[in-house]
């Protein structure tokens, strides 16, 4: 079939430059990965064959789990609800240590290079100490219970949000922002109309998706004193008590999976 | 629509060279524009014409050389003489550059912040105007024929309704000048049309000062007064719509701008207007 691109498909080859090869790069690259992941095998201790050597005792440990008990479970459902409202207060002590330090923390906001800089040596240190680190010491400092918990989920928390809120304002478009700057509008203004517009729904979802962990990381930070949950999940499994500890399990998976869906709704209610 | 009075408008021998750029933007250009003004910059794509409108509404500055609004030097404005100069300048941009989250009432309510003082600022952070400034917004938005969109989202509007919504803007925000760049480029013609009517409409009932740069020759000879032609950073041709031949056009473009068989985009643009 002769077609008006005939010519130009049946013209003679046109010498094509040479491909540069990959193979040298993909063996090394290969290479370089098995030596790592083996060396990380023996690190860990990997040795699949004690797994299936033991199984009994896992089904012994197991069997112990599949008959709940109920009887503290009125205990256990309040402590769920003070893992709850750990987490709510920790994503808004989050939140107010992450506005700030977003703002600061984006390169197209930030009002001078050295904060911008401070600000985000800042979040990093939030981000790198793990919450139960921060758990450990706010229960010195304050003592044992919910609210040690709330405080290091939510410093742990804001240092995390901030550093999404920076990165969502520094992908903004910067012709809405100018369209605002344009009439006279001051820092302010221009962040309220030109910016928060566009990273609100962004930076709500990130919201929701982070007070979805904070409430897995508040079932578990009672171990360290955090308050919550986490103290009878801890108490239970290290004293053998195999039914209580199956009921907290029950409950701490039912509760993660009732936010999971409410704040899927409410994010993509949002967006 | 009360606006202060356009200043003369002082280009004296500016320059613009970008740093890491061998070719400067902008050569040793020196025009005046009298108070009142429509003036079209015409120029091949990278001949200096947004370069030029950006050192105008101080979103940049010159190089070399000044450039004064009455007396005052833009270069030397700073913080709050520098929003200032902003709200006295109203720009148009070939990509509307509105937030397009908000509804278009928003968007016009935006020109009107330059102009706030007092509580009316701070009340403002939260979207909070009062009925006043509220009147303003929906007066202009009904002036380009939009108050049945006003509380719709702004991404929701063709290119050509943002267009009239971002002049919406400019006229609540009462400049002293228009800069508005290729503000017909993403439009269709009869969108196009409206939006130029707009500007030389607005321009003519408040006696404005309206630079416009444009890549059209033929939306340049229909509404502007006065032709200004730009060849890689510098100016060629200084004059009125009528003075540009043939021989200023090779001059600008480099090649000869050939018309459409048939109409011109001119006098079809004229014909529509007159339907």
């Amino acid at each position: 079939m002769s077609t008006a691109f005939t010519s130009i498909h049946a013209g003679p080859a046109p010498s094509v430059p040479a491909k540069p090869s990959a193979v040298g790069r993909t063996m090394l690259a290969t290479l370089t990965l098995a030596v790592v992941f083996g060396l990380a095998a023996r690190v860990v201790e990997l040795r699949p064959i004690e797994l299936f050597r033991d199984i009994g005792n896992v089904g012994v440990f197991l069997r112990g789990y599949l008959h709940p008990s109920f009887g503290n479970v009125g205990e256990y459902a309040w402590q769920c609800v003070v893992t709850l409202c750990i987490a709510l207060w920790g994503t808004v002590l989050a939140l107010l240590v992450s506005v700030p330090l977003g703002l600061l923390g984006a390169r197209n906001l930030s009002p001078h290079p050295l904060v911008y800089f401070a600000a985000r040596r800042v979040m990093d240190v939030l981000r790198a100490v793990n919450e139960f680190v921060f758990a450990l010491m706010f229960v010195t400092a304050v003592g044992l219970g919910p609210f040690a918990g709330m405080l290091a989920l939510g410093i742990h928390t804001g240092g995390v949000l901030g550093k999404l809120l920076s990165e969502t304002i520094e992908s903004v478009d910067p012709g809405q922002v100018e369209g605002v700057a344009a009439v006279g509008a001051g820092r302010l203004q221009v962040i309220a109309f030109g910016v928060v517009p566009q990273v609100l729904p962004n930076f709500l979802s990130y919201v929701l998706l982070r007070f979805e962990s904070d409430i897995r990381s508040a079932s578990v930070i009672g171990m360290v004193g955090g308050g919550g949950i986490g103290f009878y999940l801890w108490d239970t499994i290290r004293s053998f008590k195999d039914g209580e500890a199956a009921t907290v399990i029950l409950l701490i998976v039912a509760m993660v999976m009732c936010i999971d869906v409410v704040s899927a709704r409410v994010r993509r209610a949002a967006i | 629509m009360v606006a202060d009075r356009s200043p003369a408008v002082a280009l004296d021998g500016i320059a613009k060279i970008f740093p890491g750029k061998a070719a400067p933007a902008l050569v040793d250009l020196s025009v005046t524009i009298e108070p009142g003004q429509f003036v079209a910059v015409i120029g091949k794509s990278g001949a200096g014409k947004t370069t030029l409108l950006r050192c105008l509404s101080r979103a940049t500055t010159v190089t070399r050389g000044a450039i004064r609004f009455d007396q005052t030097d833009l270069a030397e404005l700073r913080g709050r003489a520098l929003r200032a100069h902003r709200t006295r300048v109203g720009m148009i941009y070939q990509q509307f550059n509105l937030v397009r989250r908000l509804p278009v009432v928003d968007n016009v309510l935006i020109g009107r912040l330059g102009r706030l003082g007092g509580f009316e600022r701070w009340a403002a952070l939260v979207h909070h105007f009062d009925q006043a400034q509220r009147a303003i917004a929906f007066r202009c938005l009904d002036h380009v024929g939009l108050l049945d969109r006003v509380w719709q989202r702004t991404d929701t509007l063709s290119g050509g309704e943002q267009q009239r919504v971002a002049i919406a803007k400019i006229l609540a925000q009462e400049p002293a000048v228009i800069l508005a760049d290729e503000p017909v480029a993403s439009l269709d013609l009869s969108n196009g049309r409206v939006v130029m009517q707009t500007l030389r409409r607005v321009a003519s009932a408040v006696g404005i000062t309206v630079i416009a740069t444009l890549h059209h020759v033929e939306l340049a000879r229909s509404y502007a007064d006065r032709i200004l032609g730009l060849k890689v950073g510098r100016l060629v041709f200084d004059g009125p719509a009528s003075g540009l031949t043939d021989a200023a056009l090779f001059e600008i473009f480099g090649e000869f701008v050939t018309e459409p068989a048939g109409q011109s985009e001119g006098e079809r643009l004229g014909e529509l207007a007159a339907s």
